[in-house]
């Protein structure tokens, strides 16, 4: 009986405070919403892509707390207090992010499609410090499918960010 | 998805007191199972009570010389914690080569044991399954069944559990540490996962008011002479055909102790103490271990599709074994299965 009663009971909304590319938001939402739906339908950041929404190709990545993780499998209620980075927070006003630079120079798209959950991913994968070969790289990077295939150029790309960022720090 | 209430559990016992107050409560740790399945409406919870706010997230030595894993420690950090990576390589191996690093980041200890056993059925909500829907009936005995068990499997259910972490802690011998409304227990991995038998609705034997807390392993990790081999349809980023973790103990080219678990193959890891009795006390050869995988497969049994999975499993077995006997651990970056 109680049971039909929570069918029947509107579901409550929750509120929910998260730190997104740097600005603190407030968000009210239904329990059920996906940090990528909040990303792009209640923040209009619509970098970050939905593909299978399911864990399945990787274009939703973002960076929680500097980690990467699928956004389109993380519920925002349970992200309270986070620290989120999108492809919209990686540049500052000047200069773009050295993994966007190296993804021009290396020609590492074509639709594009896949491109800031890859460049996220990538991100995420530099600040673990684990990956150091081109198989390691590939490996580390397998949850970021590209349809238009340009996994040679991502790798490239990749490592000329990696070279570029260990000279900065 | 179906509408739900999210609650936060603020602390083990308040987690099980609210999930024994809601019969149809789930707990969420990591998402990245339990999301996926409401998303296809195959699960219904109507409150979500969030875990990931205890303190379950640290990996420590115990007094007897194992190693106590929180259920929330994600499985990214665990394959690189340095006690893991240390003394129990084969887990560090075995995570890696499961899902994608970003997945791994979000994934639990505790839910990667409960990710549901499972197939493209299950998933399928307009399709009968005796998993989904007791009763119903199993689409894939004849049906599409490519991927499905080959050991172990009953008329009502062949699926197979996906996950890579635990046919690593199979083959070490962990226990899961769990509490519920009448205390802790602990339960060997060996018996948490369950066939399917007459009631594949069930995956384990944890009762569902009961939360996990933490795996415990033993002190033996093989950390010299062992493997994780995984084989499946593309190089990484996809669920097992068939995976092997092996665990040796050598004296010279003697075996002193064997441990080998399959995974990919039943509806639980897959370990048989007849054929680690037959490895122990032999010397390590092509001979010993075909065998061995000749004793391993003697049960199996394929269906329409997946009787490839039968000879599969048992050269994935030979390869293990030789890969752990020469010390020569699969690499789970270069792909060269040497
Ligand atoms: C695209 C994709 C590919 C994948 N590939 C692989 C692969 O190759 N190999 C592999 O091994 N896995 C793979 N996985 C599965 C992944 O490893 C699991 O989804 C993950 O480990 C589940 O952990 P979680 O913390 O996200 O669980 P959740 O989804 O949060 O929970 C799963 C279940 O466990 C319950 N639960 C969680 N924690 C506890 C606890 N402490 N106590 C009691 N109940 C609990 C929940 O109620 C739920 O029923 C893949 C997943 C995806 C989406
Ligand atoms: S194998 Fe199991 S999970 Fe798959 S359809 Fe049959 S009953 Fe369902
Ligand atoms: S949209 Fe999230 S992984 Fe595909
Ligand atoms: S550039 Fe088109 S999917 Fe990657």
């Amino acid at each position: 009986m109680s049971q039909k009663n929570k069918y029947a009971q509107a579901p409550n909304k929750l509120s929910v405070a998260l730190i997104v590319n740097g600005t603190a938001q407030q968000l009210i939402v239904a329990p059920w919403t996906t940090l990528l739906d909040a990303l792009r339908d209640h923040l209009g950041l619509t970098g970050t892509k939905k593909g299978c929404d399911h864990g399945q190709c990787g274009a939703c990545t973002v960076l929680v707390d500097g980690r990467r993780v699928n956004s389109c499998l993380s519920l925002v209620v349970m992200r309270s207090g986070a620290e989120v980075t999108t492809i919209e927070g990686l540049a500052t006003r000047d200069n773009l992010h050295p993994l966007q630079q190296a993804f021009i120079d290396h020609d590492a798209f074509q639709c594009g499609y896949c491109t800031p959950g890859q460049i996220c991913s990538a991100a995420g994968l530099i600040a673990e410090g684990k990956a150091k070969s081109d198989d390691e790289i590939r490996e580390l990077m397998s949850g970021n499918l590209c349809r238009c295939a340009a996994y040679p150029n991502i790798v490239a790309a990749i490592k000329q960010a990696m070279t570029v960022m260990a000279g900065k720090s | 998805m179906n509408s739900f209430q999210y609650s936060r559990a603020s602390d083990v016992a308040d987690a099980v007191r609210q999930m024994g107050a809601d019969p149809t409560a789930k707990f969420i740790a990591g998402g990245t199972n339990l999301l996926d399945l409401m998303k296809e409406d195959v699960e219904r919870p109507t409150l979500l009570i969030d875990i990931t706010r205890l303190p379950l997230r640290s990996v420590e030595a115990t007094p007897g010389g194992g190693v106590r894993i929180g259920a929330l420690v994600p499985n990214s950090d665990l394959s690189y914690h340095p006690l893991i990576e240390q003394r129990y390589p084969v887990v560090s191996s075995a995570i890696r080569a499961g899902a994608s690093q970003q997945l791994r980041n979000m994934a639990t200890t505790g839910g990667n044991l409960l990710q549901r056993t499972r197939c493209a059925y299950f998933y399928d909500a307009v399709t009968p399954c005796n998993k989904r829907v007791p009763g119903s009936g199993c689409s894939a005995i004849n049906g599409i069944n490519r991927g499905h068990a080959i050991l172990g499997m009953s008329d009502s259910c062949i699926a197979t559990h996906p996950s890579d972490m635990c046919v690593a802690l199979a083959a070490l011998d962990a226990t899961v540490h769990v509490a519920g409304p009448n205390g802790e227990r602990a339960i060997d991995l060996a018996d948490f996962h369950r066939l399917p038998g007459d009631t594949p609705e069930r995956d384990t034997n944890l009762d569902r008011d009961e939360i996990i807390t933490a795996i415990e392993l033993p002190a033996r990790g093989f950390a010299k002479n062992y493997t994780y081999l995984k084989i499946r349809d593309r190089l990484s980023y996809a669920f097992a055909l068939v995976s092997v973790a092996v665990g040796l103990e050598m004296d010279g080219d003697t075996i002193r102790q064997a441990r080998l678990a399959l995974g990919g193959v039943a509806h639980k890891p897959w370990r048989d103490s007849e054929v680690e009795a037959a490895l122990n006390g032999q010397v390590a050869s092509p001979e010993t271990f075909e065998r061995a995988a000749d004793l391993l497969l003697r049960p199996a049994k394929g269906f329409a599709h997946n009787t490839f999975k039968i000879d599969l499993a048992r050269r994935a077995a030979v390869r293990a074994l030789t890969q752990a006997a020469n010390g020569t651990p699969q690499s789970q970056s270069s792909k060269k299965i040497v």
